[in-house]
């Protein structure tokens, strides 16, 4: 199992410093071979449209450098406004938590080297 | 309509919109606003707030708390001297960008708020207005 990289967003991003963050995590990725990659926004207040589309580049360049991304304890107010905003980040996995997150990860790396990994739930 | 406060913010930079998101969340707080709310009506700025640099080249946010009798609530200006949207029914579409983003700031930003208006002609800038009523 490669290495995991845990990224915990604590600051309310200007639109430089999420993209700064999207091409620092990418290169990360690739550098330490990282096989899932899971994003705590449990701090975040709101994400708005960039901050969604940050968080969609993120997985999706992490699906090409073979590594799976979980985001990870978006707050109930966020997820409500997200939604009603037009945003439903298809194609990122969510987990409640980080716990959660890890079980996700792990799951899904068993699975993709065909052990079978503990039981999810 | 009564208005409680007024505070006007510069939009020069995207720095700047982290200022007004936390300035409105401020002032919805003090409005008594909900958590869901108080995240709505924070969005909403952010998406304007971007289109006012971005599309506009730059320009104010107004923040006012008004009360009109019997309910108080948050009224937002965005203003620019910019060159202005030419069709904004085209504009007001989900999915329409000339940014490169993913087109949901001015029809995402409706949907958050109660009250949304927009004024804009070619060559004469946007002014979009939304409230958020308590």
């Amino acid at each position: 199992m490669g290495e995991w990289l845990l990224v915990s967003i604590q600051v309310d991003m200007h639109d430089r410093l999420a993209m700064q963050l999207q091409d620092d995590l990418t290169s990360r990725i690739a550098a330490t071979a990282a096989r899932g990659v899971l994003i705590d926004i449990s701090a975040l207040e709101m994400v708005d449209s960039f901050i969604g589309r940050m968080l969609g580049n993120i997985a999706a360049m992490s699906r090409v450098l073979d590594a799976e991304t979980v985001v990870v304890g978006m707050r109930p107010a966020v997820a409500i406004t997200l939604v009603e905003l037009g945003m439903s980040l298809s194609g990122v996995r969510t987990a409640l938590n980080v716990e959660k997150g890890m079980e996700l990860l792990s799951a899904s790396m068993a699975e993709a080297s065909g052990v079978n990994g503990p039981p999810v739930g | 309509m009564v208005l409680l406060s007024a505070d006007t913010l510069p939009l020069e930079r995207d720095e700047q919109i982290v200022v007004v998101r936390q300035a409105v969340r401020q002032r919805a707080i003090e409005l008594g606003f909900s958590l869901v709310d108080q995240t709505k009506i924070v969005t909403a700025a952010s998406e304007l707030a971007r289109n006012t640099i971005q599309h506009g080249g730059g320009g104010t946010a107004l923040i006012e708390a008004v009360n009109d009798g019997a309910r108080r609530g948050l009224r937002l200006t965005f203003e620019d001297q910019g060159p202005g949207i030419a069709d904004i029914d085209l504009a007001m579409k989900d999915g329409f960008t000339t940014a490169g983003g993913l087109g949901l700031g001015l029809s995402g930003a409706k949907r958050l708020s109660n009250e949304f208006s927009i004024v804009s002609a070619p060559s004469r800038g946007t002014r979009v207005v939304i409230t958020r009523w308590k």
